[in-house]
């Protein structure tokens, strides 16, 4: 009898505040579901449905217009839209994603497996890059830029990005082939295989996740970078999207389907990577605060 | 005899060496180099170039590196304009880093509940890192835009729940709160009402990043010590207060490290959901040096500035790099 009796008020003790939690955590939701909510309602109005007043309505109507508007710009009033930023940006990220992911493969590869005395300091020394503020580094960045022909042009901005870098890539593949067992790397060795061997036939193989981790930080926060996408282009032809959505939302200010209907096309490369490989995004987050 | 010693030592002696500076080695070293280098120079020859320029008299067009001394620092410290900034980023910090670090935990703590759906929420509440400031920026303005006459943004919202007392001017507001100016101070001291959004939308965007930092934490913590508490009739409060709590206290000291430099260097969320207005009501160092350099062309006050902002974050990074690579070294 008692025996029956007894999980029943723990039950019942326990549903209550089951119902709170995800109360709680719906409400919490809403919050962090809420500008979502306003960019796509605000994106597929047409101009006319825009106003303060009814800025939360649903659309009475769908219209792609302002997609159109801000992918296209307007020639007329003088306002670039974002497709040419969008390739820029393309152009940018993807090659600077790549060098990245190489030169951080080997950096980690050298710092974990070929320690010599002082790497660690080294380590350490090159860790300190990733956490300046750029702003530190910007006129000597722009002068030496112009110095080497790279200011005002695309590969100058690959070439940043792969310069500063460095120091999170190195971190996290450094951090992932610590985990490599050393006496795989010994093993190797022992079968003749030099520097380039153990890392081809032992270490690449193993490599793919870091390698996903890596290509998935560094194309999300190149992507979404602002400051050094807004000095080292002069020209409004190589800005990459971020700027472009900046400069749109600010000569479209009134225009507001138009402006959430940009920030959407910006948002989406790297939501749908979030979306699809979030796993491994959480891994590179999580390796920025260095305990990996 | 003699000789033949001599000779082993020098045989082992440069076995060692072989041993250690073999062709593999140098390999390592010579793939490392190019990276070396590149930071050599491009952080801490241009930091110490930035350095030299905020001593310098460029504050023209044309370069000029003539030295003057610490007059930079002085004019930009005596100026109410970057008191101003000061303030603000001492207000932004502050609301950012608590919001972050209590919401965060309570997203965690909420996730960690053994729920269903706990991948959908976990998602939900992380996304919005994966979204550049800028987008952030965008979205987060207009729900903050005042509306003339008739409510609009946040403030519909507020309406329509019924808490219109909640109504505000929002990224307009000019009011300073407690509106304090005393005679040694060029700023009003206390806080910025315009840096209530720009909180609010830094604060969604990175209270998740907090979330997952801590869930790790979380996860990390054996369910045997949070057993035997309760075996012990500590109330589930309790186990979380003297148990989970304390145990989570390095998170919490990474998450203030890296959420803090992250609000030190904040410039692209103010750039565009209030480009530093109104007045200079939300401006920050990031955005000063930016428009000192870029806008006015006063290169060694940007510089100035800019070493201000690294003095600042170097006073938080360097102890925790330091301690951060001693523990590391023993695992």
């Amino acid at each position: 009898m008692s025996a029956v009796s007894l999980p029943a008020p723990t039950l019942r003790r326990r549903r209550r505040p089951r119902v709170l939690l995800y109360l709680l955590m719906s409400i919490l939701a809403i919050f962090f579901l809420l500008p979502v909510y306003l960019l796509v309602i605000t994106s597929v109005k047409s101009f006319d449905q825009v106003s303060l007043s009814r800025m939360w309505d649903l659309p009475t109507s769908l219209s792609l217009e302002s997609f159109g508007r801000a992918w296209n710009g307007n020639p007329r009033e003088g306002v670039s839209g974002l497709s040419g930023s969008f390739l820029n940006s393309i152009y940018m990220v993807i090659p600077a994603t790549v060098i990245s992911c190489i030169l951080g493969s080997l950096n980690g590869y050298v710092l974990s497996k070929w320690r010599f005395p002082g790497s660690e300091t080294l380590f350490t020394l090159i860790l300190f890059g990733m956490f300046i503020p750029y702003q530190s580094i910007l006129v000597p960045l722009v002068q030496t830029l112009s110095a080497m022909k790279l200011y005002g042009s695309i590969a100058g901005l690959v070439f940043v990005h792969v310069v500063y870098g460095i120091p999170i890539t190195t971190l996290i593949f450094r951090n992932y082939y610590v985990g490599v067992p050393t006496e795989l790397v010994e093993a190797g060795q022992i079968d003749g295989a030099d520097f380039f061997g153990v890392y081809r036939f032992i270490l690449l193989p193993l490599s793919a996740p870091g390698f996903v981790v890596v290509a998935i930080w560094q194309f999300t926060s190149i992507w979404n970078e602002f400051l050094f996408g807004l000095i080292i282009t002069n020209e409004p032809r190589i800005r990459p999207i971020t700027v472009a959505l900046q400069n749109l939302s600010g000569s479209q200010y009134t225009q507001w389907n138009v402006q959430m209907a940009g920030a959407l096309i910006v948002a989406m490369p790297t939501l749908l990577v979030y979306i699809f490989l979030g796993r491994y995004f959480l891994r590179g987050l999580m390796a920025g605060s260095l305990k990996g | 005899m003699a000789q033949t010693s001599t000779q082993n030592i020098t045989i082992a002696q440069t076995k060692r060496r072989k041993r250690w500076l073999n062709r593999d080695r140098l390999t390592a070293i010579l793939l490392l180099s190019p990276s070396v280098i590149a930071i050599a120079v491009f952080v801490y020859g241009f930091i110490a170039w930035s350095g030299y320029v905020s001593l310098s008299n460029w504050n023209t067009l044309t370069p000029d590196y003539s030295f003057v001394g610490l007059k930079n620092y002085q004019s930009i410290f005596s100026s109410g304009r970057f008191q101003t900034n000061i303030r603000n980023l001492i207000v932004f910090t502050a609301f950012f880093l608590i919001s972050c670090l209590v919401l965060g935990l309570l997203l965690a703590v909420l996730v960690d509940a053994r729920i269903r759906a706990e991948a959908f929420f976990r998602s939900v509440y992380l996304f919005p890192m994966a979204v550049s400031f800028i987008v952030t920026g965008v979205a987060w303005r207009w729900m903050f835009t005042p509306g003339d006459a008739d409510p609009a943004g946040i403030n519909l919202i507020f309406h329509g729940l019924g808490l219109d007392f909640l109504n505000g001017r929002w990224i307009a507001d000019t009011r300073v709160w407690p509106d304090w100016y005393p005679d040694w101070s060029k700023t009003k001291i206390g806080v910025p009402l315009a840096m209530i959004p720009v909180v609010v939308a830094a604060v969604w965007q990175m209270s998740g990043f907090t979330m997952a930092m801590y869930l790790a934490g979380l996860r990390g913590i054996s369910e045997e010590i949070k057993e035997a508490a309760r075996v012990d009739g500590c109330s589930e409060w309790k186990v979380f207060r003297f148990i989970t709590f304390p145990l989570l206290r390095p998170i919490t000291l990474s998450a203030v490290i890296i959420l803090a430099h992250t609000s030190l260097k904040i410039f692209d969320l103010i750039v565009t959901m209030t480009g530093g207005g109104p007045g200079n009501a939300t401006e920050v160092p990031g955005l000063l040096m930016y428009t000192l350099v870029f806008s006015s062309n006063k290169i060694a006050e940007g510089a100035a500035v800019a070493m201000v902002m690294l003095a600042l974050i170097s006073l938080l990074i360097v102890p925790y790099l330091i301690n951060s690579r001693r523990s590391d070294v023993e695992v």
